[in-house]
């Protein structure tokens, strides 16, 4: 403590001043933007993302930067390790690795965002009515999907691919007869809440600004974890293609998907190794991409975790 | 009376994403033997902090204790390990902690849970343990504490699961027993159980407490002193006597007005304090409470006010108490009450420590 | 509790009874099946099948007559093989890939467990970091690849271990890995956000505050608590381990049934495709259940959330 202030006027009596207390407040930024700041904060995230526009991208200009064609046998060429000529070797039909690589890249993500996609549409719409509706047509549709959620998977993939005959349009299907429903679990507990929100809303008579808070705060906020759910269906959407081809399940030939890729390679893995490595490579960064974005995504989009 | 208890400007603060909170600001307090020193402040005023701080509890990091010492028996804890603090936590202190519904664990018997700090401080058998939880259970008032020992959490209700907490507390005999608000998540009929069992357990045990509280009638009904927090500092600090009938801090003041009046339950006169505690990772100068404070001094918005002593007892860290601060009195709340105390000083000293 | 075992059961139930269903239907759609008229079979298979399935009845009696036979533990005779049952190939393959099976769950288990306990105690630290990096990289290396990556590494450059085949133990050892990284990856994360999750609770402060040393804490106070999702990801777990052994079975030719499975499928025995997938879902659905069972049992409070959890 300093010595004792002697001057009298400080000791008048001023009372509460409030603008002492007033904190200046953080400008408060918009959903999207906070969660963004969020997400770049996120390393691991940052650079998933970044590995996906490098996929994205070469999944669009790959297959021209080479003179070959992913389709064509060039049976005098065949299983040619890296060069010059081959970036990624060539495979047991002579064809180019590289050129069958981005084309794979191509198939992998469209069945990926197909399904998700798919998945959200089914998923809205059950999840949606019976969250809307609530009651017994709740009731009865979650049950319905209760007893569809016991049924294993992969299983009922294979059964289906089985039975409806290999193909893109097939595989899609079979995992999004299968897929959806925990898209749609969770679109409904989103209505739910959003409907005590809203409700909330309205009694407080929708004016102007209550419409911005349900369209800037409330529906951004339940679309979360929509979001995430939908970025972590895609990797697994991925794997199961390239599972189904292992298991002869496949696309069907000459079409190259990283999962054919990688079974026709497997068998040549003791001499011809990188028919295996590329496209196995690329199937796990696809993943690890999806994941660690759907990781960082869940992070940055749920307040709770955000603090 | 001898001292079993010292904290000597205790500092701690926590490292966050918004900055760093100074949570306390170098407070100093004492516990005698054998004394229920209560400690009261708003919500966020570092009671808990200060408290966690003893038992070394304070997660590391975030927080820190950046200065100060905690000195038991003459001990000073703050260097100590936490190898160290097994030997004393539990045997030495123990807490009893807000919500009883949370701070058991769910998934193991209460018996175990209490034969726990039994077994780790004493060196008895199993048998003598579990016989020693019956009893405690039977002392914190739980009816058929035999079979009641083999059940689980879930099974006790809210008012019986903080009698466990408190049995755990007791199990072995400690010197200081801090009570973090045991009552607040209880309804008020077993909060006043509670509170008899804590006076009676006083009696019987005669440990020293901390009692953490924002219920004033609580103070006046289990304290011997009190340390009123503000802001991370402790404001005014004095016996229950001084603290009710001669209240020196303008804070004080305004909790003594809030407090539904011990006598006259009378409506009109609850007044709540206006405005909201200082951002702590931003104390203001001077004074924190001044910008609240109807009755500011120019000073307390440039000055930190040192502590002033108007008893042996009595402590208070305000300017008002400065020989050149004009003659204010306190609100009608609490002028009605004020009482000439013995001891009290002609004139306010200013000190530099309690 | 009854209650909500038996709510359990019913379910399970149903979603068996839905999963026999599709598939006996699913199955005649599929082109070149047994159960079309127009089918071109040895005549012993064609007894058999008509035997089992009674091809000549109208579909509803070949479908509760296969309900019937399920009910007996009959999963029918092979289509492509004859004098082979499906419950010959169960009886062949099963114990393998139970072994297999057994042995990935465990490592999975163990070492899952340990470096999400490790991440958790050591949050924020260098352990916590290289544990998370770990785990999203196991998660992001399908069982397949993995297969292949250690059939290179160790069987092929090193030759430590051997490349395929089922005769001792160490054959067992790269498949059994394989199969387990994506799962132990599953256990590793949810472990440490369980323990963080345990670890912030109030009763390990009571913990703490009453002496107990740090290990008594983690062991006793935390990692039980922290267990509990994780006893409840074991039905997944084993989902998981069993779709992954079609493939780890295939690339490693080891004779369970995960590669009699997907011989099957590639030679479209439809008869021993259905058999088996209601097999395995019989068994998924069962240990599903056994793990709920164990969960009641384990957690105390389990009477309290009953109602919440079947809903
Ligand atoms: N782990 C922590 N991390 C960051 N800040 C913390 C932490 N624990 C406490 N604080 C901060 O320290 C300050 C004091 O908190 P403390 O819990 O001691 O208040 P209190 O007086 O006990 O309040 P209450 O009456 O609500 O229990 C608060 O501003 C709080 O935000
Ligand atoms: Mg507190």
């Amino acid at each position: 403590m300093s010595a004792l202030p002697n001057k009298k006027d400080k000791f008048v009596v001023v009372g509460s001043q409030a603008d002492h207390a007033e904190k200046i407040n953080k400008p408060s930024l918009s959903f999207w933007k906070e969660a963004w700041l969020h997400f770049k904060k996120n390393k691991l995230a940052m650079f998933g993302a970044l590995l996906l526009i490098v996929l994205i991208t070469m999944a669009a200009i790959g297959p021209h930067i080479v003179k070959y064609d992913y389709a064509t046998n060039d049976l005098m060429n065949s299983n040619q390790p890296p060069s010059k000529e081959h970036w990624f070797g060539t495979d047991d039909l002579g064809r180019d690795v590289f050129a069958r690589t981005w084309e794979g890249a191509r198939i992998s993500l469209f069945i990926g965002i197909a399904a998700a996609l798919i998945d959200l549409a089914i998923g809205i719409i059950w999840g949606g009515i019976a969250g809307y509706k609530g009651g017994r047509v709740d009731e009865i549709m979650m049950r319905i999907a209760d007893i569809l959620y016991g049924i294993p998977n992969l299983l009922m993939i294979i059964i289906l691919m089985v039975v409806l005959g290999q193909g893109l349009g097939t595989m899609i299907l079979a995992m999004t007869i299968t897929g959806w429903i925990g898209m749609a679990r969770i679109v409904r507990g989103q209505v739910l809440q959003l409907k005590t929100q809203e409700f909330v809303l309205a009694s407080r008579t929708l004016g102007a600004d209550s419409r911005r808070i349900l369209f800037k705060h409330l529906i951004p906020n339940s679309m979360g974890p929509i979001l995430v759910t939908l970025t972590l269906t895609i990797p697994t959407a991925i794997f199961t293609e390239a599972f189904l081809s292992f298991l002869g399940l496949g696309l069907n030939p000459p079409l190259a998907s990283w999962g054919t890729m990688a079974s026709d390679g497997l068998p040549a893995l003791e001499y011809f190794p990188w028919r295996l490595f590329f496209p196995a490579t690329f199937i796990c960064l696809t993943i690890f991409a999806f994941n660690v974005i759907g990781d960082g995504l869940r992070d940055a989009l749920d307040p709770r975790l955000r603090k | 009376m001898e001292k079993l208890l010292e904290v000597k400007n205790l500092e701690v603060g926590f490292q966050t994403y918004g900055g760093y909170v100074q949570a306390v600001r170098g407070v100093s307090f004492d516990v005698n033997r054998g004394e229920t020193l209560a400690i009261v402040g708003e919500s966020g005023s570092g009671k808990s902090v200060t408290t966690q701080a003893i038992m070394k509890l304070i997660p590391m990091p975030p927080g820190e204790i950046r200065n100060g010492q905690i000195l038991l028996d003459g001990e000073d804890l703050v260097p100590k390990t936490s190898k160290q603090m097994e030997k004393i936590l539990g045997q030495d202190v123990s807490m009893i902690f807000q919500d009883p519904m949370t701070s058991l664990n769910p998934t193991m018997r209460v018996g175990a849970q209490i034969t726990e700090v039994i077994l780790k401080h004493n060196n008895v058998s199993k048998e003598t343990a579990n016989k020693k939880a019956i009893e405690l259970l039977e002392l914190v008032g739980i009816p058929r504490a035999e079979e009641r020992v083999r059940q689980y959490p879930h099974q006790f209700s809210g008012g019986m699961r903080q009698r466990v907490m408190i049995a755990i507390a007791l199990a072995a005999n400690p010197k200081l027993l801090i009570a973090d608000e045991p009552t607040t998540a209880l309804d008020v009929t077993i909060q006043a159980q509670i509170l008899e069992l804590m006076k009676s357990i006083k009696k019987e045990v005669g440990s020293s407490i901390i009692f953490i509280t924002h219920d004033l009638g609580v103070v006046a009904n289990v304290a011997d002193r009190v340390a009123v927090m503000y802001a991370g500092q402790i404001v005014e600090i004095g016996t229950v006597d001084e603290i009710f009938y001669d209240p020196r801090h303008p804070y004080t003041w305004g909790l003594m007005a809030s407090m539904p009046s011990l006598e006259t339950v009378d409506e009109g006169q609850l007044e709540a304090i206006p405005g909201t505690p200082p951002d702590l990772t931003n104390p203001p100068k001077g004074d924190a409470f001044a910008p609240r404070n109807p009755y500011a001094l120019q000073i307390d918005y440039e000055e930190e006010p040192p502590m002033f002593q108007v008893s042996p007892t009595h402590f208070a860290k305000t300017w008002l108490l400065h020989p050149e601060a004009p003659r204010i009195d306190p609100p009608e709340a609490v002028l009605k009450n004020r009482r000439k105390l013995a001891g009290t000083f002609e004139k306010p000293v200013m000190v530099m420590e309690v | 509790m009854i209650k909500y075992f038996g709510k359990r059961f019913f379910y399970m139930f149903l979603s068996l009874l839905v999963i026999i269903t599709a598939t006996f239907f699913l199955m005649r759609l599929a082109p070149g099946n047994p159960f079309t008229s127009e089918k071109q079979l040895p005549p012993e298979i064609e007894a058999n099948l008509n035997a089992h399935y009674g091809l000549d009845q109208p579909w509803y009696v070949q479908y509760f007559d296969y309900l019937k036979r399920i009910a007996t533990w009959d999963f029918g005779p092979s289509f492509k093989y004859k004098g082979q049952t499906v419950n010959d190939i169960i009886s062949e393959g099963f114990p393998v890939s139970l072994a297999l099976g057994i042995e990935a769950i465990f490592i999975a288990l163990a070492l899952g467990v340990l470096l999400g306990v490790l991440a958790a105690l050591y949050h924020n630290k260098w352990q916590d970091y290289s544990s998370m990096i770990f785990a999203v990289v196991g998660i992001s290396v399908p069982s397949f690849i993995m297969a292949a990556l250690l059939q290179y590494i160790f069987a092929i450059k090193l030759q430590v271990l051997p490349v395929a085949r089922w005769d001792s133990f160490a054959h067992t050892i790269l498949p059994a890995l394989a199969l387990a990284t994506t799962p132990l990856a599953f256990i590793a994360r949810l472990t440490r956000s369980s323990m963080l999750e345990v670890l912030s609770n109030d009763y390990i402060k009571t913990a703490k505050a009453k002496g107990l040393s740090r290990g008594v804490i983690t062991v006793k106070h935390a990692v039980r608590n922290a267990m509990m999702p994780v006893v409840s990801y074991l039905g997944p777990l084993s989902a998981g381990i069993i779709t992954g052994s079609f493939v780890i079975e295939k690339i490693f030719g080891i004779p369970g049934l995960g590669s009699h499975f997907v011989t099957s499928i590639q030679n479209r025995d439809y008869t021993v495709i259905m058999g088996v997938t209601v097999f395995y879902s019989i068994l998924l659905l069962l240990s599903i259940f056994i793990v709920d069972i164990i969960y009641g049992l384990i957690d105390p409070r389990i009477k309290l959330r009953a109602h919440k959890k079947g809903a």
